[in-house]
């Protein structure tokens, strides 16, 4: 409640401006002054602009519209494992999950695909910097070292595990190994 | 060109860029001269926007000077220097032409729930956006609007999103003169939502967030009750009691998907991404508005579901108002009121850096390092302008 001690109760009609939108004769007062148009009442809703861009690259176009849109971006149309996924979802509705979960996911295939494409063209990425580490380090030294030293060891742990039941597996391989040995 | 570049969630560098190119009649090119990172661009940033994809660049608040147009551009000409909203529009088709360029037919492709922004994913119509050197933007003859002589540049970039985003909050709350207005986030939209909510005549206004400076920030700059919901225990119980046990008569939702408050929220809405964002500050807010009241939805959310109260919506008789800001229609108003002193929106830029820094710019708006309200990022190309 420390805060109330510092919320003093004001005259609203001193702040600058008070009041000056709260006439409905001024513009603009939306949604109230524009009804919305049903189709009767506009009836060239189907109207498109004259122009529509070259579709030279390939769009995902959403099942819910019956044409693409008169202009459209360019930049990165699907390639790779990512885009077999995207192209896969853009076969569902917007109303399903089918559309959007793979999307998410190819969003994280597109990350490894990112990672590989760096390296592919000798550019190792600056993770650290990307991140805005350097930064942090700055303005927000403990956190970062609590948060590196988490991922360290919480990756180190994961290692000892892994290699730990390596060994279980090799053990437990070398006194089958052993049993079937005296069988034999 | 320099451009920002998505390489996966919190991962962005600056790197060099084709140029944008004219791909359609009403096109042009601008340089951009400012450029901002804004609280929806996080959402982008941590990766839960489906159809991000690597590569992209974001940025939907910039400002810039055109430097070449499409054949059938006639309302702008090479050397303006044009505020360019945050939503592509048409101007043309059914949508448009009710006033709602938030929600044009015409640009968007990939999905129709949404209109198209500028750098915000290919489920918003896959444009690059403003964090770069030049920007292709769309139907020049409609969206862009030339900067009054005179104005800070500053001013201008806030144009783009903050400022109208939050009046349409304020506005779309159908605020009566008196009326007890609780805004939910202390961001930069919030904070504006806040200032824009005593020009339609509230008579009381309250904000809530759990970053102190930010808190600290909007009682001087929005003039409001500013509480921190870490202090003040239930918050919807908190606001009853503060509002004579009946609730706000209308509450702004200006957080949307980062919220926090809620474990279960934040677990399965922000980790686990089992729901479109964290609705915390959603449900907050239908539960702590008034019977009959008006809850405003500014803040994003991604396009699947969330978990929200809406039996309360019904039992208590709410109105649920939503929508993207309809930049280009707010746009007149809004310059006036910068030109009348009315609003000072530069003053909640609190950082400015070269474009060259993106990472680092993000991660500070990102984790709130340095007190950061807002970042403005400057392009190498536009450095002394």
């Amino acid at each position: 409640m420390e805060s109330n001690k510092i919320n003093t109760p004001i005259d609203p009609k001193q702040i600058k401006g008070w009041g000056i939108d709260a006439d409905p004769k001024n513009d603009p007062t939306y949604p109230m002054r524009q009804p919305r148009m049903n189709i009767t009442q506009d009836p060239d809703y189907k109207h498109r602009p004259e122009s529509l861009q070259p579709v030279d690259t390939e769009v995902l176009r959403s099942v819910e519209r019956p044409n693409v849109s008169a202009v459209f971006g360019t930049p990165e149309p699907p390639k790779g494992l990512s885009g077999l996924i995207r192209r896969a979802a853009f076969h569902f509705s917007e109303n399903e999950y089918a559309h959007w979960l793979p999307l998410l996911l190819a969003d994280r295939v597109d990350v490894v695909e990112g990672v590989l494409d760096d390296l592919v063209h000798g550019k190792l990425p600056n993770i650290y910097a990307e991140k805005g580490y350097p930064v942090e380090w700055k303005h927000n030294r403990t956190s970062l070292i609590l948060k590196l030293t988490t991922v360290a060891a919480v990756a180190t742990g994961a290692l000892v595990l892994l290699s730990s039941n390596g060994k279980k597996s090799k053990k437990r391989k070398g006194y089958r190994s052993a049993y079937y040995d005296d069988q034999a | 060109m320099l451009a920002m570049e998505y390489r996966g969630p919190k991962r962005v560098r600056a790197v060099q860029k084709p140029m944008p190119e004219i791909k359609h009649p009403q096109d042009a090119i601008v340089k951009v001269l400012r450029t901002c990172i804004c609280g929806s661009d996080l959402h982008l940033y941590n990766g839960n926007v489906p159809d991000t994809r690597v590569g992209s660049t974001f940025g939907h608040e910039f400002i810039g000077e055109v430097v070449e147009i499409g054949s059938e551009v006639t309302k702008v000409k090479v050397g303006d220097r044009v505020i360019v909203p945050f939503n592509i529009a048409c101007g043309e088709c059914h949508f448009c032409r009710q006033g709602m360029f938030g929600n044009c037919h015409e640009s968007n492709t990939e999905a129709t729930a949404v209109g198209a922004i500028f750098g915000y994913s290919h489920t918003a119509g896959g444009f690059n956006g403003g964090q770069a050197e030049y920007a292709r933007v769309p139907y020049a003859n409609v969206g862009p609007t030339i900067i009054p002589a005179g104005m800070d540049l500053d001013d201008a970039v806030l144009l783009t999103d903050v400022v109208p985003t939050g009046y349409q909050a304020a506005e779309m709350a159908g605020i009566q003169p008196g009326d007890t207005v609780l805004v939910f986030g202390a961001g930069p939209i919030g904070i504006m939502a806040a200032r824009c909510a005593w020009l339609f005549g509230a008579g009381r206004v309250m904000i809530v967030d759990q970053e102190d400076y930010r808190l600290e920030f909007a009682r001087n700059y929005s003039y409001c009750e500013a509480y921190n919901f870490k202090e003040i225990g239930d918050p919807v119980l908190f606001f009853k009691k503060a509002t004579d046990w009946l609730g706000a008569d209308v509450v702004i939702d200006a957080v949307g998907a980062e919220a926090a408050g809620n474990t279960m929220q934040t677990i399965t809405g922000r980790k686990l991404l089992l729901q479109a964002g964290s609705a915390t500050a959603l449900h907050w807010a239908i539960n702590s508005v008034k019977k009959g009241g008006v809850v405003s939805v500014v803040g994003v959310y991604g396009p699947t579901d969330n978990l929200v109260p809406i039996g309360n919506v019904l039992n208590k008789g709410l109105t649920i108002r939503a929508n993207q800001a309809s930049v280009k229609r707010l746009l007149p108003r809004l310059i006036e009121h910068i030109q009348n002193g009315v609003l000072n929106p530069k003053a909640l830029i609190t950082h400015r850096i070269p474009l060259e820094e993106v990472a680092d710019g993000y991660r500070m708006f990102s984790a709130k390092l340095d007190n950061c309200i807002k970042t403005v990022m400057i392009p190498p190309t536009a450095n002394h302008q």
